[in-house]
């Protein structure tokens, strides 16, 4: 017998409700994704400003729920279990969805699971290319993460092989778009930018690829100040940015260096299949060159659709679904929200 | 009629049944779950809301109505109490009724002098509201200083509601069967936030 799992996810600027069928032989379906963003009331500040993401969070949750299944033509009744976004995130924010997701629960008298925002955003995938072979790697790049993680079980094993250890990328794409005077967030329209632009024309550094840097970590903010320091350079000659040129070339570095971390982890661990989820794993030059790059070493590239990618309830309904599948226990409904949870905590 | 009441706009993590007669609105309050831990709301809400429920002898199918404060509150926790209201009455169908949290403690006033009702707004402010001796609100609530305020005649020291004062305050809404208000929090500061000016130069020279 099917069953039906809603997800909650409240860790950032998006107040997302999912709705999945998880079906008897463990595939996942999805029925309904609606989101409310408050992306916009952010951008006159550059950046996610918690205390308005969290009333944001309070005023959209209930009207997505009832959207979302509106959109999947199911009652509250047909809801067999209930996993939300336990962390990592926004305290604030978190907590909206943790305290709508236990009324919710025990409303209906369902379980509950508490579950890990950073999983969520690999499980997405397998609503749209299926189960994951395990081992897999996965690429997470947004706003908020830049994480290489191996998942040797998409609801229980998950081991942080590198991180940033500064600025997310997608941090560095605002940051930069800034620079340019690009809108906010930074990611889209420097992608669009890059496109008129040669990613040859400047040669910006690669964090962390010194040969005493750590293997698989990340460093973005050397990279955001080189193009800070050069377009600086060029206005005070007086010239005009090349903001396409700029765009284009920072891309190209960012791009880069995620790709061949991501390629290089695989092909050392042994591992066939990569994943590339988050806001970023949208952007045009980070998925040609992992495609270029992944079939240059034998590798699987999956990278979800631009809606999945980003923050969103379907992504933790998901997860949810195999968390159920597997047989873990239930959240204890007196958790709290936990903006640091560790990604090697799938489900609390 | 059966009534939760929430709060979370103090330290409290507040949740209680009361029994509500629909003809003569004689409220009685019936089981309670109170916990002073600012930092608890979204821990500790749905437990207490399931064990003030089940201490009543009933179970959240049997609720008629929900009575939920919306502040002024200064924790981040103001918005478990009110998710909690919201995410209940969508799922079980039932009325949420806001209440100014400040209201609710009025509610529990000894009759006799007009009075005022404090509460900590932390940052060295409190969220305040003036009351006639009926108990009708007459101005605020406020968000200052304590120096700048007017004396009062009379100060209600109570630093959070009670159930019973929660579904009193919501009590002539619920009884006239009327839609309920909005669940809007009363937050009367804005979120702290500044726009980036200029960007600061990154070059020395
Ligand atoms: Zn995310």
């Amino acid at each position: 017998m099917s069953r039906i799992v809603m997800g909650i996810e409240s860790s950032c600027d998006e107040t997302g409700v999912g709705l999945v069928r998880l079906h008897d032989d463990g595939t996942v379906e999805l029925l309904a994704d609606e989101v409310a963003s408050s992306v916009e009331q952010h951008a006159r500040f550059g950046g996610v400003v918690p205390e308005v993401a969290s009333r944001a969070h309070l005023e959209a949750m209930v009207p997505t729920a009832q959207r979302a299944f509106a959109t999947a033509g199911l009652e509250l009744s047909d809801v067999d279990a209930i996993a939300v976004t336990a962390g990592p995130g926004l305290a604030g924010a978190l907590l909206v969805g943790v305290s709508a997701a236990k009324a919710y629960a025990a409303a209906l008298g369902v379980p509950l699971y508490g579950v890990n925002h950073l999983a969520g955003h690999i499980a997405v995938d397998t609503l749209q290319h299926g189960p994951l072979p395990a081992p897999a790697l996965a690429l997470l790049v947004s706003g908020g993460h830049t994480q290489l993680l191996r998942v040797d079980d998409i609801a229980g094993k998950i081991t942080e092989i590198g991180s940033t250890v500064d600025d997310a990328a997608g941090e560095a794409y605002d940051k930069v778009a800034r620079l340019l005077e690009l809108p906010y967030p930074g990611g889209p329209p420097i992608d669009k930018a890059a496109k008129n632009g040669d990613p040859t024309a400047i040669a910006f550094p690669r964090g962390m690829t010194g040969p005493r840097d750590a293997r698989f970590d990340f460093s973005f903010s050397g990279l955001k100040t080189a193009v800070a320091r050069w377009v600086e350079a060029a206005q005070r000659r007086g010239e005009e940015i090349p903001v396409d040129d700029v765009a284009a070339s920072f891309q190209e570095a960012v791009a880069d260096v995620l790709t061949a971390k991501a390629v290089r982890a695989a092909t050392e661990s042994g591992i066939g299949t990569l994943v590339i989820s988050g806001g970023v794993a949208a952007n045009s030059r980070l998925s040609s060159l992992a495609a270029e790059r992944c079939e240059a070493a034998g590798i699987e590239l999956r990278v979800p659709r631009p809606r999945l990618c980003t923050d969103n309830g379907a992504m933790i309904a998901a997860l949810g679904a195999h968390v159920v599948a597997a047989g873990c226990a239930p959240s204890s409904l007196d958790f709290s929200a936990n903006p640091a949870l560790p990604v090697s905590t799938v489900s609390l | 009629m059966l009534v939760l009441a929430i709060d979370t706009a103090t330290l409290a993590v507040t949740a209680g049944v009361v029994s509500v007669d629909r003809e003569t609105g004689a409220a009685r309050p019936l089981a309670e779950r109170v916990t002073l831990d600012a930092r608890a709301h979204g821990e500790l809400l749905t437990p207490h809301v399931l064990d003030a429920v089940g201490d009543a002898g009933h179970g959240l199918a049997d609720l008629d109505a929900i009575a939920c404060g919306v502040g002024p509150g200064p924790y981040t926790g103001l918005r478990a109490g009110m998710v909690t209201a919201a995410a209940l009455s969508h799922s079980l169908g039932v009325p949420a009724y806001p209440v100014c949290t400040l209201d609710a403690i009025a509610a529990s006033a000894e009759p006799g002098e007009p009075f005022r009702v404090l509460t900590d707004a932390r940052r060295r402010e409190v969220y305040w509201a003036d009351y006639d001796a009926e108990g009708r609100r007459l101005d605020g609530p406020h968000v200052d200083k304590p120096a700048e305020l007017t004396p009062a005649a009379r100060v209600l020291d109570h630093e959070q509601p009670t159930p019973l004062g929660i579904v009193e305050a919501a009590k002539a809404a619920i009884l006239s069967g009327a839609q309920p208000d909005p669940l809007t929090p009363l937050y009367l500061r804005r979120p702290d936030a500044t726009e980036p000016g200029t960007r600061k130069r990154v070059s020395t020279s």
